[in-house]
């Protein structure tokens, strides 16, 4: 290293930023032995404690498996989990999986898209709330089914799930996961 | 007072504790369930509240913690425990009591006092929580007795109603891993002939015979071979391996034994979608238990055989379920299909040989092994042997999981078990196998299920997801829906694929939008047909069928929308309207009020009308309207 290099603010991680969060990228590279075919694990850990994939993320992933950077970014971009843009501070998942679209989901996010301006895959500008679409969420016994900051909500009318989007925006608390209707 | 017992889902895996033996022979592990089976009482009476999916959101950790509380706070020791899946999802969360296996429906945590002073304490049974039948009104207190239950052959299913899937005891105790055992002390040889015979065929999609194709795997040379499950399940609509994962991981994981086993594979992997948290982490944990106890590792119960297994996360595409771009991604590379040949069995997995099956086919394989290939070959047809698992959903009464023998009619799985149509509407279509399949209409409701019946129809099994569609489903919408998902996952590496599924998508789209043109039908029946005929991989191969079977049986509904503009169903944007009958409307302004885009006018107590230029066709204010004044045309 050379005199001049500016001291490393935490040495314990081998990024220069010292983001502590790259630790946990470390920690998967050590247990798969920077296999290159552990790349996918990798960036799963990453997408798991950034929250999205930024450019240092996917470079450093490169560097660490000794990947061309353009081979880390195609597998990043192929994969629908990964995400290269942050997200907001809330999330809003509608299923267009085929159960909840004969049970009308696509309606549901047509009220939300209408609602918040945004469309599936965009934030809104204030960062509050992200919309996504999901294929099927594994719930379709609740077909139409939406998932908000990872709760589950089942047998959705668009209204309520306006409601409860809004509720989460605003921290009250949100209507009960639904309740069975008699 | 009385402490909260921990969440019985969130639990972490029960660490391997001093009572539980390590088994290094096979002995140990017929020991160990003696041992098991002699402490528990047969018929003893337990409790066990459904775990899967739709009974958890509606909180069936809730009631499980309070019917805990309450038999705890009465001294009664009975198990109360979680598991998995009980398949009736339309009525949970569920609740059944052990042995009579009385069922409570629609529980909700305030119910477990009454639950507990009643029916535990006073031997009486709660009418208000039975099953109702909706024709007789009937109220059924036993889940055998319930149509939905009654009509079943639970044969992969059957532990998942009453294991604890956190509990390699609870497993062993049930029979598990003696299936294991004894294909240890047969030859490889031997537990691929046992698995030929059964008849099985792949669950996943294809319906290559099982044991065929590990006879392949295992005749090519090399020592070094994997095994893996499919568990991508990527039929969106479907949630058949999810809930064998998360209800009764250790079957899936004694399949995968047996098949690496009799082919010589010692490392293995599964490939599970990373939408489904609660089955990966069941299933590291009963991996965790397995190596534990030394069921994976080295020397397995003496035999010599080596096995372990990981588990690998698949990152939301379509096509990794294909076996060729799968094996891509445990690779680390992009998901995208190879030709084949060579396959799997030749060269998979890093070159190596590779068998790659099904969850539920991994999942059949230890009852086989267990019970005899002459005893699974008794159900079914001549070519198609066993069980089936489907998904049923949709338009349908009883939304939820079966298991029934493959030849029985579509008839007795929509109307027997699954309770017909809701709202008395009628049957249009199932949708089988997906966006790979086709749909059956309703002039073949009698056609029996099995392989080479749905073929003939221009449907496939598939891998078990079964959608509904009743008269307010729109078919053209409908082949639309699966061109669009088709169209977005497809990888892109072949162009009949690519390009082709983005022109059916943008005929059909025009189709829907009130655009047709004649000649369209002609153009995509060719388009279709030579996309299935050119593409490289399976979902290019499949993408049409979903729009050439709509054709085949709901070509007049097509005619509709090309020539008269008009769409039957009343759901294509493009071609319908909204409109408020003065008679019925009441002036109260709800629809007003939650009009999006503020296309209705009217004061109170006024009539409302619909601006049609301003309309979006949300359907909102129908769903609102407490007067049924909202009509489409
Ligand atoms: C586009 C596509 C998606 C597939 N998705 C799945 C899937 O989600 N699960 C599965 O088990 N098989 C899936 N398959 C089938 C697999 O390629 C493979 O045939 C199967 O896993 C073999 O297992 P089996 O013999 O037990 O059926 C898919 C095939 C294609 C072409
Ligand atoms: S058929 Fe479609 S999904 Fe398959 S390889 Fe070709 S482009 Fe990719
Ligand atoms: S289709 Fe929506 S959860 Fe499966």
């Amino acid at each position: 290293m050379s005199v001049n290099a500016p001291p490393r603010p935490k040495p314990e991680t081998e990024h220069p930023s010292g983001d502590p969060r790259f630790k946990l990228i470390d920690r998967t590279l050590k247990r798969l032995q920077h296999r290159q075919d552990s790349l996918i694990e990798v960036l799963h850990t990453a997408q798991e404690a950034f929250g999205y994939l930024d450019d240092d993320v996917l470079i450093y992933a490169a560097q660490q498996l000794k990947l061309p950077l353009s081979w880390v970014y195609g597998v990043a971009t192929f994969y629908h989990f990964f995400s290269l843009k942050p997200g907001g501070e809330h999330t809003c998942i509608v299923c267009l999986g085929t159960a909840c679209y004969v049970k009308k989901s696509g309606e549901i996010l047509a009220a939300l898209e209408k609602e918040f301006g945004i469309k599936p895959g965009q934030t809104t500008a204030d960062k509050k709330l992200s919309l996504a679409q999901a294929r099927c969420v594994g719930s379709c016994g609740l077909a139409p089914v939406v998932v908000i900051d990872g709760g589950v909500h089942g047998r959705e009318m668009a209204n309520e799930t306006v409601a409860r989007v809004r509720a989460a925006l605003a921290h009250v608390a949100a209507p009960a996961a639904g309740e069975p209707a008699a | 007072m009385l402490k909260t017992p921990p969440s019985p889902l969130e639990a972490a895996p029960a660490p391997a504790n001093g009572r539980d033996p390590q088994l290094h022979q096979l002995a140990d592990l017929a020991d160990w369930r003696a041992a098991l089976t002699a402490a528990d009482q047969p018929n003893q009476p337990a409790i066990t509240v459904c775990g899967g999916t739709g009974c958890r959101v509606y909180g069936s950790e809730r009631v499980c913690q309070a019917l805990q509380r309450e038999l705890a706070a009465r001294g009664d020791g009975r198990p109360v425990r979680v598991t998995g899946c009980h398949g009736f999802c339309e009525r949970g969360p569920l609740v059944v009591l052990h042995p009579q296996r009385l069922m409570y429906t629609r529980v909700k945590p305030e119910d477990a006092a009454e639950i507990a002073a009643a029916t535990v304490d006073g031997g009486r049974v709660l009418d208000r929580l039975l099953y109702t039948e909706p024709q007789s009104g009937a109220r059924l207190p036993y889940e055998t007795e319930v149509p939905f239950y009654k009509h079943q052959h639970r044969l992969v299913l059957d532990l998942n109603g009453t294991l604890d899937p956190l509990s390699l005891a609870d497993y062993v105790a049930a029979g598990g891993y003696a299936a294991l055992a004894k294909a240890l002390a047969l030859t490889p040889a031997a537990v691929i002939a046992e698995v030929k015979a059964s008849g099985l065929r792949g669950r996943g999609g294809a319906g290559f015979p099982t044991g065929q194709k590990w006879d392949l795997c295992r005749r090519q040379p090399g020592d070094v071979k994997y095994v893996i499950c499919n568990a991508d399940e990527g039929d969106p609509g479907a949630y058949m391996d999810r809930s064998i994962m998360e209800g009764n991981p250790h079957r899936v994981l004694e399949g995968m034994l047996i098949g690496a086993y009799a082919i010589g594979a010692r490392r293995g992997f599964v490939y599970i979608r990373n939408e489904y948290p609660l089955a990966v982490k069941h299933l590291r944990a009963a991996i965790a238990q397995a190596e534990a106890r030394g069921l994976l590792g080295e020397n397995i119960l003496g035999s010599g055989f080596d096995f372990r297994v990981s588990v690998r996360l698949g990152s939301g595409a379509f096509v990794c379920g294909e076996e060729t771009a799968l094996m891509a991604s445990i690779e680390g590379r992009v998901g995208e299909p190879r030709p084949r040949p060579p396959y799997p069995a030749e060269a998979g997995l890093w070159g190596k040989p590779t068998n790659i099956n099904n969850v539920k086919s991994w999942a059949a394989v230890p009852l086989i092994l267990a019970n005899g290939a002459d005893w699974y070959a008794q159900l079914g047809t001549p070519t198609s042997k066993g069980t089936l698992i489907f998904s049923v959903v949709g338009k349908i009464n009883n939304t939820g999981l079966v298991e029934v023998p493959l030849g029985i009619s579509l008839r007795r799985l929509i109307f027997d078990i699954g309770g017909g149509i809701p709202g008395g509407k009628a049957f249009k279509a199932a949708q089988i196998g997906g966006p790979s399949g086709g749909c059956i209409p309703a002039e073949h409701l009698d056609t029996s299920i099995d392989y080479e019946s749905l073929t003939a129809l221009g449907a496939i099994v598939g891998s078990g997801g079964l959608v509904v569609a009743d008269e307010d489903t729109c078919m053209v919408d409908f082949a639309r829906y699966f061109m669009q998902f088709t169209q977005e996952e497809s990888c892109g590496k072949c162009v009949p694929c690519r390009v082709g599924t983005q022109a059916m998508l943008a005929t059909l789209e025009r189709i829907c939008a009130g655009h047709g043109q004649p000649g369209d039908v002609d153009y995509l029946l060719e388009l279709g047909e030579m996309i299935k005929r050119s593409s490289l991989c399976g979902l290019g191969q499949t993408a049409p069928n979903p729009v050439l079977s709509t054709l085949r049986y709901f070509r007049a509904e097509y005619d509709a929308h090309i020539l008269h503009k008009r769409c039957p169903a009343k759901v294509c944007k493009g071609l319908i309207t909204y409109a408020i009958q003065p008679e019925r409307c009441s002036g109260c302004q709800v629809c007003l009020r939650n009009c999006p885009a503020g296309a209705i006018h009217g004061a109170k107590q006024q009539i409302h009308t619909i601006d049609p230029a301003v309309c979006t066709r949300c359907g909102l204010c129908q769903s609102v309207c407490k007067f049924d004044a909202v009509t489409v045309n």
